[in-house]
């Protein structure tokens, strides 16, 4: 199957107080398009750095992350916000909803900024998949936890993503609700074939993913059915 | 591969809709952004409206100002040839002489100085000598008749019908003048006017030698259009005769120039509160933007580009500062129908006030641009937001070079300080030093934050309380607030200091010492054979004779040789008319700068006479030139002995030319004489006395004169204070943002502690200690900075000593630190009433 995402040789280095603090250290892996892939390793491994590699929201320092055929590194800051909201979807640990948008409007947002057409319909019925179709109208402050992350994740199919970051997707809510939404994630991943990367401790939640890469200093660990090493 | 990147088009109808939700929820920082500059946009307006209705009044009523189409006027006597023109000029003539005089009035046997105008013909040609009964204006000349203002009937209760005397004659009241052409309330109160026919004035007695009369000639033309070319044309025949001329045009012109310094101080005060107000606008979308760093992340992770961000806030600030520029314009549309009412008694028009729409126009362009310039610096970092910021909440900007445009933005600020200061003050020199003087002030206060934070660090005793190093510490750690806060507060102290400074040396400046061993009546135009007896009518009220001092008219023909024909850059010298004396020793209220004082000269000596140091600069003559004096016909050379300083603000004659004792005795001359009287009914008994025995001798009460200039001194007073109130108010918002900026870094520190166990009295505390020495330095600076300032504007403008009153500085000093340590305080308050969870959540 092809590829959606390369990792090759990817390096990131800080500058801190004088010195250099190196904390993604020649890190590489392929990711087929449609799988689930984990990436897990303790607090301070580098894996939310890399997960703001691979969805081109920070630039490598060295090596080269290809997202879909587009080399990340070669664009300017316009150019990967056009990529993100063409091929990518993500679904945050704090939700991020944007807090003076309903969440009707906060489905619509990814949509609008491509300039689709007849757009409230499909927000609909997205926000009705993730059993919230009667909130619409509602701000994120009057929704509880889980809701907040369902419409989240409405938002994050809207566009219908090539590809899907989740962050700690339940870092912030309790077991129940965490189940509901990961069940809900899963089910819509399924239906869109959608390629989901999430970041987590979690490793139960690692579990119930195609292939787990695991992370530690920087460096890959360990890559559990791999497709590219 | 480039294929492959999408074309992103987003439309501006999208843009101005997530503007719109974007500011949902944050409409009361908002708030804080328009309460900041609409007061400045207020008092700006309100100043603009008034300036343009003021001159299309003037521009309307100059006709009525003047009169007549041409008016010409001279206090020299009018000679044959002079006469002869008067004669045939215009289509209609009239003419008037005009001179103080006292009026006894005789069914109350009260007494004041007046206005006395003689007057012949039909003037006023344009509008109306406003009396009761109407016809009075018009019927007073055909009898011995007078027309009597209105303040005066209603001091001393006088009726139509009663009877005044002026001089030797009596006059019947005919009627009460209520508005005279260009005369205003303030003229009027301190020397109302009387008219009477000009037929009468000989036989009244009253003009004696060296009696000032202004003669005053109008005329009307039947074809006006030519009269400023007439004037042109005779310019110098006429200024060799010592006649002025004005004609409707420079009426106009001189009337508008006269308002010209008050709308400019007035403009300034507004445009000082409107500076302050940048400073809030600045602040306050600080605060704004930081709130929105977590939404602009996210917006930027699902793909929104960094300009199309910057575009969402840009508009919110556009919108946001039309409203608030509209709000400002309405209030200051309002305010300035206030204007009129306080500045009533200075004004020789009826303004009638209307929308100045150009006014508005202007204010509203000012706020938009004002608020979009201001706020640019904070919305270029909306730029600089990375998406990171929604995965990594502790994400830090990496610390690149300064923004290019945020350069171009800093240099358009200055631009359009130095601009909007040049459009008020109209001279580059005092536009630079007023910019400059900005810029220093930014720059000082800049240093001294520095300043402070490395002293705290340096001096903090590891010794002292938690607490106190808890508070002292938050001075210099990261995120600190102290340069913001101290620019701030301190530029907000150093207008509202400054603009308090300066009122009080213009009021020092024009109020007159009252005390009790100072003379409160002035007697003039006392002839030499009136001398001895009026000092004995004043020694038999048991009265004391203060001041007794000779005057003497003259004009000065030659400086160094040369005639005011051949010193072209030097007129002002020759033309006015002087009043000097002479006297043998100096006057307590006089001290000698350069050269050496001669108190007495032998016939035939040289004559060295002392000349006021600021005289002397203006005629432009300095030690040892050469002076001659015409002193009414006789030639007087004199050579420049001394120059003195001379006290004008105290109770005394002053006198710019002093003469040695043996030069001007028997030149002619009249004597003034001062002395004190106990109370007002002496006051009235003397006065009436001296009217009656010495019909030309002049009296003025100090005590009423006194009276009318605190009166006015209030008004002009009130006027500076409602225009500085808009700066206090404008400081004071700055104020609450600046502290709301800096609560914000706050937050999560004083969570974190009382989660660690702090109770809500310790982060009190705390926080009381880091704000009142961040207002107690930035106060302190600012002042500093204003007292250097007002010194700089009392030596180098206003000629006057600066004294700081030190209780005012003190209270004020104090109010900005409470002030300043009560919003800091209140704004941490709101926090710790909630539990820390549910903030650490929301802040998460």
């Amino acid at each position: 199957m092809e590829s959606i995402l390369n990792i090759r040789k990817v390096s990131k280095i800080y500058q801190s107080a004088g010195r250099e603090l190196t904390v993604l250290d020649q890190i590489n892996f392929s990711i087929t398009q449609g799988s689930t892939v984990a990436i897990t390793g303790p607090s301070g491994s580098g894996k939310t750095t890399l997960l703001g590699l691979c969805a081109g929201l920070d630039r490598a320092s060295t090596g080269t992350v290809e997202l879909n055929g587009i080399a990340l590194e070669k664009l300017d800051e316009d150019e990967r916000a056009a990529v993100r909201n063409q091929y990518v979807g993500f679904i945050f640990q704090n939700f991020q909803l944007l807090p003076t948008l309903t969440a009707l409007e906060n489905v619509m947002v990814p949509m609008e900024l491509r300039g689709a057409k007849n757009i409230k319909a499909h927000a609909l019925e997205l926000l009705d998949k993730v059993g919230l179709a009667d909130r619409a109208h509602h701000y994120p402050v009057q929704l509880s936890g889980g809701e907040q992350q369902r419409v989240s994740l409405a938002r994050a199919f809207s566009n219908q993503p090539a590809i899907l970051f989740a962050d700690e997707p339940t870092g912030n809510l309790d077991a129940e609700t965490s189940e509901k939404v990961i069940k809900l994630l899963f089910d819509l991943n399924k239906d869109a074939g959608t390629t989901l990367i999430i970041v987590t401790h979690d490793l139960e939640l690692a579990a119930r993913t195609a292939r787990t890469i695991k992370i530690k200093g920087g460096a890959i660990l360990s890559d559990e059915n791999p497709t590219y090493a | 591969m480039h294929n492959l990147i999408p074309k992103q088009r987003i439309k501006l109808s999208w843009l101005l809709k997530m503007a719109w939700r974007d500011s949902r929820k944050n409409r009361s920082r908002l708030l804080l952004f328009i309460s900041a500059i609409v007061l400045g946009i207020a008092a700006l307006v309100a100043v603009y409206s008034f300036k343009d209705n003021l001159q299309k009044d003037i521009d309307a009523q100059a006709k009525e100002l003047t009169g007549a189409d041409l008016v010409l006027d001279s206090r020299k006597g009018v000679s044959n040839v002079m006469n002869n023109m008067l004669d045939t000029l215009g289509d209609e003539r009239s003419q008037e002489k005009t001179f103080a005089s006292m009026i006894y009035f005789l069914k109350g046997g009260g007494s004041r100085l007046v206005q006395m105008k003689a007057l012949q013909g039909k003037y006023p040609y344009y509008g109306s000598i406003e009396t009761t009964p109407i016809a009075a204006a018009t019927n007073f000349q055909s009898d011995r008749n007078a027309l009597v203002d209105k303040t005066l009937i209603l001091q001393f209760n006088a009726k139509v019908g009663d009877s005044v005397k002026v001089g030797d004659l009596n006059f019947k009241i005919l009627g009460t003048l209520t508005k005279a052409p260009g005369q205003t309330g303030i003229s009027a109160s301190i020397a109302p006017t009387v008219y009477i026919p000009l037929q009468y004035l000989e036989k009244t007695n009253l003009i004696k030698t060296g009696s000032r009369i202004n003669h005053k000639f109008y005329f009307k033309f039947n074809d006006p259009s030519k009269v400023d070319e007439w004037v042109k044309k005779h310019d110098s025949k006429l200024e060799k005769e010592g006649f002025d001329a004005e004609t409707v045009e420079s009426k106009k012109e001189q009337t508008g120039r006269s308002f010209k310094d008050v709308n400019r101080f007035l403009a300034l005060s507004g445009f000082i509160a409107l500076l302050l107000g940048c400073i809030g606008v600045g602040s306050a979308i600080q605060v704004y933007i930081q709130e929105k760093l977590a939404a602009i992340a996210t917006l930027r992770c699902l793909g929104l580009k960094a300009r199309h961000a910057f575009f969402i806030y840009l508009i919110q600030v556009f919108f946001i500062g039309l409203i608030a520029a509209v709000i400002g314009a309405v209030l200051g549309t309002a305010i300035q129908f206030l204007l009129p009412w306080v500045l009533k008694d200075f004004l020789p028009i009826e303004i009638t006030m209307q929308v100045s729409w150009p006014a508005v126009g202007q204010g509203i362009l000012l706020g938009i641009i004002i608020s979009v310039l201001f706020a640019l610096p904070s919305l270029l970092g909306v730029r600089k937001i990375s998406p990171l910021n929604a995965i990594r909440v502790s994400f830090e900007k990496s610390r690149g070079r300064l923004d290019p445009l945020l350069w171009l933005v800093y240099l358009l600020m200055a631009a359009f300080i130095a601009g909007f200061t040049h459009l008020q003050m109209k001279t580059w020199v005092q536009t630079l030093f007023f910019t400059t003087s900005i810029a220093i002030a930014f720059i000082l206060l800049l240093i001294l934050s520095k300043l402070l934070m490395f002293m705290v660090r340096k001096l903090l005793p590891g010794t002292a309380s938690y607490l106190w190093r808890q508070g002292f510490a938050n001075l210099y750690r990261p995120n600190n607030q102290t340069l913001m806060l101290t620019v701030s507060i301190g530029l907000s102290t150093t207008f509202i200091c400054t603009l308090f400074f300066v009122q009080g040396i213009l009021m020092n400046r024009v109020s007159l010492s009252s005390g009790s061993n100072q003379p409160n009546m002035v007697m003039f135009d006392i002839q030499n054979t009136q001398k001895e007896g009026l000092d004995s009518l004043t020694k038999s009220f048991k009265l004391p004779l203060m001041n007794q001092v000779p005057v003497i008219t003259m004009r000065i023909e030659e400086i160094n040789g040369k005639k005011s024909t051949a010193d072209t850059n030097n007129r002002r010298a020759y033309r006015n008319e002087i009043r000097a004396t002479y006297q043998d020793t100096l006057t307590a209220a006089e001290k000698i700068t350069a050269g050496k004082w001669t108190g007495s000269v032998k016939a035939g000596a040289t004559v060295y006479i002392s000349l006021d140091q600021r005289y002397a600069q203006q005629i432009k003559v300095g030690l040892n030139d050469k002076i001659l004096f015409n002193v009414q016909g006789m030639m007087i050379p004199t050579v420049v002995g001394s120059l003195r300083e001379v006290n004008w603000s105290r109770m005394q004659t002053n006198f710019r030319v002093v003469f040695p004792a043996g030069v001007l005795e028997e030149a002619p001359q009249f004597h003034v004489l001062m002395t004190r009287v106990p109370s007002s009914e002496v006051s009235a008994r003397f006065q009436g006395e001296v009217v009656r025995q010495f019909p030309n001798v002049s009296v003025i009460d100090l005590d009423l004169v006194l009276k009318l200039l605190d009166e006015l001194l209030g008004k002009i007073g009130f006027v500076i204070q409602f225009m500085a109130g808009f700066s206090m108010v404008t400081g004071w918002i700055v104020l609450i943002s600046s502290v709301l900026t800096s609560k914000n870094q706050r937050i999560k520190e004083s969570i974190l502690l009382r989660t660690m166990g702090a109770s809500s009295k310790q982060i009190i505390r705390i926080n009381a200690i880091e704000y009142f020495f961040l207002g107690a330095f930035a106060a302190g600076a600012g002042l500093i900075l204003s007292l250097v300032g007002s010194w700089t504007l009392a030596k180098f403008s206003f000629d006057a000593a600066f004294i700081p009153p030190f209780w005012s500085t003190l209270a004020l000093f104090g109010s900005i630190v409470l002030l300043v340590v009560i919003t800091g305080v209140l704004s941490t308050r709101s926090i710790l009433k909630q539990p820390p969870l549910k903030i650490l959540r929301t802040e998460g």
